[in-house]
């Protein structure tokens, strides 16, 4: 009795001690997953695109152009958020996330305004990225500059 | 048809690790996922002046590219680009300009959804 008691609570501690890592393994074969499967699907579109004979870089824009116009239609239709649910940063690192982050905060803040609304709240997350991502460029860019 | 297994076979696992990458910080660290985009980009451009992005690019095409450090690596790209065109305003210009078209793309196709669709009811 007092045994089996024991070892239930021995047994509660170790479920404790493996959920939250178990949990981190499921998220990140999830993530893993969805991930990988819209890179496939940037693969499959660039090599759509390549038969168009487009250069490379006009390849490579209208792949990241019709990621983005997908990120932003299924973002409309409410899909996009159930695969986030799932996949997490399976479906927020891919460029279609970066079109999501525009575009859920665009249709939800429609409400307070074409301006302060759709106009400011788009760039809530695309806002950092554009900032840091250009700061960056300049610096990777300086150092190019005078060492080339 | 091996070849092409193979081909996606790369883009799939690439793609998919950077993205556990990504899921391990949201998960065991407190960044939320703009922090995450912002650091993906930065890292991106930083890897691709070190000459590390490239090689992954060439080794898996779109499991490189469609993640966001991909995004970092164009910028960085089209700095060098602008660069040996224009020189020095090159510095300015370059890094904008790499991220016109999947910028212009999010604002064109974010707004047309925030006209066609209403937020749910919560």
């Amino acid at each position: 009795m007092n045994q089996s008691e024991l070892a239930k609570e021995r047994y509660l501690e170790l479920v404790k001690k493996a959920t939250p890592n178990s949990k981190i393994l499921k998220n990140c074969v999830k993530a893993f997953i969805i991930g990988g499967l819209i890179c496939c699907l940037g693969q499959f579109i660039h090599a759509v695109l390549e038969r168009f004979g487009l250069s490379k870089t006009e390849v490579s824009s209208y792949t990241s152009i019709i990621l983005v116009f997908l990120g932003a239609f299924f973002t409309g239709i409410g899909w996009y958020d159930k695969l986030g649910n799932f996949a997490g940063a399976g479906s927020i690192v891919p460029i279609t996330g970066f079109a999501n982050s525009v575009t859920a905060p665009a249709v939800e803040f429609k409400k307070e305004g074409f301006i302060l609304g759709v106009g400011a709240k788009m760039f809530i997350v695309a806002g950092p990225v554009i900032v840091y991502g250009t700061l960056a460029s300049v610096l990777v860019g300086l150092f190019y500059f005078f060492t080339r | 048809m091996k070849e092409l297994v193979l081909e996606y076979l790369k883009v799939f696992v690439v793609g998919g690790l950077i993205c556990v990458i990504g899921q391990i910080l949201l998960d065991k660290t407190k960044l939320t996922s703009a922090r995450i985009l912002v650091l993906f980009v930065v890292a991106g451009c930083f890897l691709g002046a070190i000459g590390i992005y490239e090689k992954l690019a060439d080794f898996a095409g779109a499991g490189a590219t469609v993640p966001l450090p991909g995004f970092g690596y164009n910028l960085y790209k089209g700095v060098c680009a602008e660069i040996d065109q224009n020189g020095f305003l090159g510095v300015f210009t370059g890094g904008i300009k790499a991220a016109a078209a999947g910028v212009a793309a999010a604002i064109i196709f974010g707004f047309l959804a925030s006209l066609l669709f209403n937020a749910k009811e919560k």
